[in-house]
This record gives structure tokens, sequence and C-alpha cells, in this order.
């Protein structure tokens, strides 16, 4: 019985210790040191309002911007779920061939087809993409807002983040910082 | 590749450079004798143990020992239960979720407290945020705790002369005040610094770049993902896990994630080897399993870099489905085999969507389950194969078979014979199971073979203690919730009563002295042995499930 109660007295305060106080105050830390990020990396339009998260993919339909990768959660952060295709399948390789055909009419003449383009993503927000995938879309981009297509090359060029000191992750462009800076050249 | 290449091996190298250091201060946490580690953490210890009743200079027998885990951890279990089951009721709930049902309240406390974290729910709209922190991130602690407590305790057996296994109070409270605590802090915060959120607040509501409309959930996630790393643990905040952006944001986060993963598993290794005064045998162990890593991880990584051969020959190369772009493909490889081998069950890439050779990789080191391995446990198991090794080895030359001096004998091997037998019967008969029930076929998501690899790959991830998934698998019915939470618990406890009542065994031995007939267990050449003897009854058993799952599904591949 003596051991019973010793048990249970170290089980509540573990889980006091471990389950409210640490993770309080590191929210009192974070909230201090990094307050954006910690707060989920928001944006805000001109006039304040919440449009977004940086890391959050979202739904673009209009052909005037440029698209984040394929969602299985239909980018709604309430449901996360990622892609579960089995990849080996006859299945598979006839829905990623009707996805390659769609990207060659836009781009006639591309061989090597953005791998990133044509699958769905990990976590159903993947907010990047491959500076190749986003140029893919430049062709779509220019015939619908009128602009040119060096300029929206450029637009992505500025945007490319490199890999972390030089050595970790993938080169990318975030879709949302590219389609904010689009919207600010379509409408002034 | 060659960029990806680099990255893998940068990684590799740093937690190489890591294992010395972190091995001897492991040593000197779980030491029995003053060192200046109590002149920091002492006050605040002694305090903490006069709160529970504890008192710290008592040594417990095993059967002591042993009666303070399972004791423990049937409370702690109770206690996230009852945390889920009233979840609607209790404050902290900002995005308003109801309590959970049963079935799968059941399972996900035993999830968390058997260090697996398996999830039938999804974080972002299956718990509050009092559930994530008192049932889910409190669990994380105390189970990885407890598989250091065991595997520290199970050293003492190993080089004492009587039957002393320490304080189990003592020792996992040292563990999470010495170790847990304080990196998972430092991380914590270096994990917000990357963009994981840090937050009370509830979800935002957000109108999209494109005028629609989007609702962003959050919460305390950098807490949750250090130590759900750092303890091997593995559940995520979000349904996605370490492939959500608020999970692990870059690449430097998912470089952290990882060394993380890897830290304390291999550093033990070389503790064990610092604490038996053996170094060598410490490294006999960790190359045997060097050698499997390097293997599974070089197979995942060259599969997912060469992807579907009918898809590359459109032009699209390399498999990123259920992939990140930030980390790319060898990103995504090496957390998968990192995330199995040292059985975290985190995932940065969708598991399910792997090329066969991907999922094959996954599988197996589940199956093997001591490659590094989870906190402790993974060292137990590989200590497991060593003591099969050495009695394998004592048959054949025909001696009888020493460990340290000490005589392995039928006791102790047929204990070890339990602890190692459990693991396939727990995976392979459930999995029949499931096929003669067509109720529990209908969760299958993907048919044929890939059918057979999701059931396969929920109970090995079970019994294996890991908690990653293919996730098309629907498992919040109740024959998963159930039959995978008891899975987890037979995967869990029956191999540590077997270790711990061998610690006791072995402990009251008397030590023979080492002469010139005594078979060296610290040679290369052993190592060999022992990696022969993983692979062999590794193959033995699980191979024809393997054949049938991910083998014949790479055979079938469309070219």
């Amino acid at each position: 019985m003596k051991s019973m109660f010793i048990a249970l007295r170290f089980s509540i305060v573990l889980m006091l210790i471990c389950g409210l106080v640490y993770p309080l105050v590191t929210t009192g830390f974070a909230q201090v040191l990094f307050p954006k990020q910690a707060d989920g990396s928001l944006m805000t339009a001109a006039d304040g309002t919440v449009t977004g998260s940086k890391l959050i993919a979202q739904n673009v339909e209009s052909s005037m911007l440029f698209h984040p990768r394929a969602s299985n959660a239909k980018y709604d952060p309430t449901a996360s779920a990622g892609s579960n295709r089995a990849v080996a399948t006859t299945d598979y390789v006839k829905e990623i061939g009707d996805k390659v055909a769609a990207v060659k009419a836009d781009n006639p003449g591309l061989a090597k087809i953005p791998a990133d383009l044509v699958t769905v993503s990990g976590s159903g927000f993947d907010p990047d993409l491959s500076p190749e995938a986003a140029k893919a879309q430049v062709a779509r981009i220019s015939k619908a807002t009128g602009m040119s297509a060096d300029a929206l090359n450029k637009l992505i060029d500025d945007a490319e983040q490199g890999r972390q000191l030089s050595i970790f992750g993938e080169p990318r462009v975030n879709v949302n910082a590219l389609n904010e800076a689009l919207l600010k050249q379509i409408k002034p | 590749m060659g960029m990806g290449f680099l990255q893998v091996a940068v990684t590799l190298a740093i937690v190489m450079l890591l294992v010395k250091p972190v091995g001897t201060y492991l040593v000197n946490v779980f030491s029995q004798e003053k060192t200046k580690l109590d002149r920091v953490f002492g006050p605040v210890e002694r305090l903490i143990y006069r709160i529970m009743g504890v008192r710290e200079g008592e040594s417990m027998g095993w059967r002591g020992y042993l009666g303070a885990v399972l004791l423990s951890n049937f409370i702690m279990l109770i206690l996230c239960y009852l945390v889920l089951r009233l979840q609607g009721h209790l404050p902290m709930n900002p995005d308003g979720i109801g309590s959970m049902p049963a079935g799968q309240a059941f399972n996900t406390a035993v999830s968390f407290i058997t260090n697996t974290n398996w999830q039938s729910y999804s974080g972002e709209n299956g718990l509050s945020y009092l559930s994530q922190l008192l049932a889910i991130t409190f669990p994380m602690f105390t189970s990885a705790a407890t598989g250091f407590a065991v595997a520290i305790a199970f050293i003492r057996g190993l080089a004492g002369r009587k039957d002393e296994l320490g304080n189990f109070y003592v020792d996992v409270t040292r563990s999470i005040t010495r170790i847990f605590l304080p990196l998972s802090f430092l991380v914590a915060l270096f994990l917000v610094f990357q963009g994981v959120p840090q937050t009370v607040l509830g979800a935002v509501h957000a109108s999209t770049l494109d005028g629609g409309e989007q609702t962003i959930t959050r919460g305390l996630i950098a807490s949750l993902e250090s130590i759900k790393h750092l303890g091997t643990n593995g559940g995520g905040w979000m349904g996605t896990n370490a492939a959500h952006p608020f999970e692990n944001p870059t690449a430097l986060a998912n470089l952290i994630h990882i060394l993380c993963m890897m830290l304390l598993p291999t550093a033990l290794i070389y503790a064990f080897g610092l604490m038996i005064k053996n170094k060598k045998q410490g490294w006999v162990l960790f190359g045997a399993m060097s050698v499997i890593f390097l293997a599974m991880l070089a197979t995942v990584f060259v599969s997912e870099y060469r992807g579907v051969g009918a898809v590359d020959a459109m032009g699209v190369h390399g498999n990123m489905e259920g992939k990140e772009v930030r980390f790319g493909i060898s990103e995504s490889a090496l957390f998968t085999t990192v995330t199995t081998a040292a059985t975290t069950g985190s995932v940065n890439n969708m598991h399910e969507s792997l090329t066969p050779l991907g999922g094959f990789t996954a599988l197996a080191e589940m199956m093997l389950n001591n490659v590094f391995g989870g906190k402790g446990v993974g060292l137990l198991n590989g200590l497991l194969y060593l003591i099969l090794a050495i009695f394998i080895c004592g048959l054949m030359v025909g001696r009888t078979p020493e460990f340290l001096g000490k005589k392995i004998e039928g006791k102790e091997v047929k204990l070890a014979s339990i602890a190692l037998l459990i693991h396939p019967l727990i995976i392979l008969a459930p999995t029949a199971i499931a096929f003669l029930s067509p109720n529990a076929q209908s969760s299958i998501a993907n048919g044929g073979m890939h059918g057979l690899s999701e059931v396969l790959y929920a109970f090995a991830s079970g019994a294996a203690n890991n908690g990653s998934a293919f996730g098309g698998l629907s498992a919040n019915t109740d024959f998963y919730n159930i039959g995978i939470g008891v899975v987890m618990l037979l995967g869990r406890y029956v191999s540590i009563i077997a270790m711990i009542a061998i610690a006791g065994s072995l402990a009251v031995k008397r030590v023979v002295p080492v002469t010139t007939g005594t078979l060296r267990t610290n040679t290369p050449l052993f190592s060999g042995i022992l990696l022969v003897i993983i692979l062999v009854i590794g193959a033995l058993t699980f191979f024809p499930s393997l054949a049938l799952g991910p083998i014949a599904e790479h055979l079938a591949m469309p070219k």
C-alpha cells in the first residue's frame, strides 16, 4: 500500500512538472524571444487582417497566381492529411502520366518534369515549390495576367531560398511569399 | 544526389562526434556515487523526492525494481486515460474538442505510456491543448525515462555483485531533471526560432490570398516536438507529424530532429561499455548495429532516388509522392531510416507512399527492433541478441557460455528466448487474424500486396513500440484500437519483465576468472557473429511475410 502511494505521488508530481510547468515556461520564453514564429508565422494584409501563415500552403485556384503542390487535406489545417498512395501501381503511373501531359501542355519541350509538381505533398500544406516547379507555371500566369515571362522569372529568382548553411535541404520558393509579391505587381 | 549524399554524411558525422561526450555524461547521470552533477541538480531533485516520498539512497532488488516500473506505469496509464476521456469538460481547450471515445482513449493512453506513439487520432481535431500536455507531452518524458531506467538497471545487474539494481524512482527523476528537461527546453526554443509555433491561443482564422478562407490550427507545438524526438517517442501534434510545416519548418529543424533521435540511443551503447568497464564490448554492439543501419539507409536512399521505373520514363525523376520540397529525397530517406531504427515513429514523409523497397526497409528495421532502438529498450534488445549469440557460440565450441565472467545458463536463455519470440508472435499472429476478419480488412486503403504491407506495418509498429504507420489504414476502429493497444503492451512489458529478471539472476552469480579458454565477446569477429545471428533470426522469422508484401510489390513494379 505504501509503494502504491509513492508511485501515485511520483506520477502526479512528474505530470505537473513535465506536462504543465515545462510547456508553459517554454511558451513564456518563446513568446518573448521569437513572438512572430511562436504565433505561427502569420501574414497580414495592410489593414491588419490575417491572410494566412507563411508556412501553410493555401488553396489557390486563380490562374493568375502560383499554385502550391497538390494537397490531400484540401489545404484545410483542421484536418491534415498526406499522400497515402501506393506508388508501384499502374493506376498511379497513369495518374502521373495525365499530370505530366498537363504540365507539358503549358510547357512544350520541357524534358525534365519537376517531380514536386505532379505529386501530392506529405503534410498537405507544403508551402514550397522547387524553383523549376514555379517556373513551369510562368507561361500560364503570363497569359492570364499579361505580365512578361521575364518579370515572372525574376520574381521567382528573387524569392528563391538556398540550402541552409549551404548544405541542408533543397532550393525552394515559398508560394505564399511569391503570390504576395505577384499580387503587389498585379494590383499596385 | 551528390548534395543529398553530403547532407546525410554530415549528419551522421555529427552523430558520431556526439557519442562519446554524451555517453560519458550519461554514465555520470546514473552514477550511484557522488558526482559534480549532484551539486547542480541535487537541491531540486531532493525537493522532488520529498514531495514524492521517495528515499534516494534506497536500492531495489530486481523484484522491487520491476514492481515499481509496472506500478508507476499503470498509474500513469490511468491518469492519461482519464484526461483523454474527460478533455471536453476540462480547461485549455480553445478549439472546443470533444472527449475521446473509450476504445481510442485506451489505444492512445497505452500508445504514449509504452513509448510507441501510434496515433489513431489526428491531434489538430482530436485532442484539446490540455490533453496534448498532460496525456501526450507528459508520458513522452516518463516513457523515455522508464526505458532508460530499465536499461541502466540491467547494466547494473550485469556489472554488479549483488541483487541491487538501483532505485527506479531516482533513475527516472534523474533522467528527466538532468537530461530530458534541460535539453527539451533548449531544443524547443531552437525549433520556435525556425518557425514551430508555441502558443496557448487557439486556431486563427485567415482570409487567403486567393480570396478563400482558412482556419489555421496552432498550439504548444515546440515543447512537444523536442521531447518527442529526444525521447524517441514520435507522436506529432498534427496528424501529418513531422512532415507538417508547423512541426518541422526547415531543413535545420529537420537536422535537429534527426540528431535528437540518434543522440541518446547511440550514446547509451557507449555508456554501456563504460559502465561494464569494457569499452570494446560497447563498440562490438555499436559496430553490428551500424552495419545494419547503413545497409538500410543505402536501400531507402537509392530506392527513392530511382523511384518507379515507368514514372521515371516520363521524365519525372525520383519519388516525391508524400514528400516535402524543403526536405527533398535525401532528408526524407534519412529521416525514414532513423525513425524506424530508433523506434521513434515520427515521419517527415508519408511511409505509405515510399517505393516498395523503401517501405521494406522501414518494416525490416522495426522487425529487427535493435538497430540502435528506442530509449533504453534498443540497447536491451541488442543485449538479448548478444546473450543468444554467446549461447550459440558456446554450444558450437562446447564450452559453458559466459558473458563478463558470468555464466549464461538455462534460465537466462529461456527468458531471453521469451523476450525474443514474443516480438514475431505479436506481429504475425494479429496480421493473420486481421486477414481473416472482413471487418478488419475493410480498413485497408490500398489493395493487393500493398494492403498486406499496411496491416503488417501497423502491428510491427505497435510491437516495436515505433508508432509510424502506413497512413492509409483506417486504424480508428475497435479492432485496431484494441488489437494494437494489446500488442503495444505486450511488446513493451514482456521484454522489460524478462530483462529485469535476467538482470536479477545475473547479478547474484559468482564471477568466473578469465582464462585462455574464455570465449572473447569483445572482438570484431564476435561483432560479425552477432550481426549474422541478428540477420538469420530476423530473416527466418519475417522473410515469408516480407516476400508476400514489399518484395513481391517491388518485383511487380511497373517498369
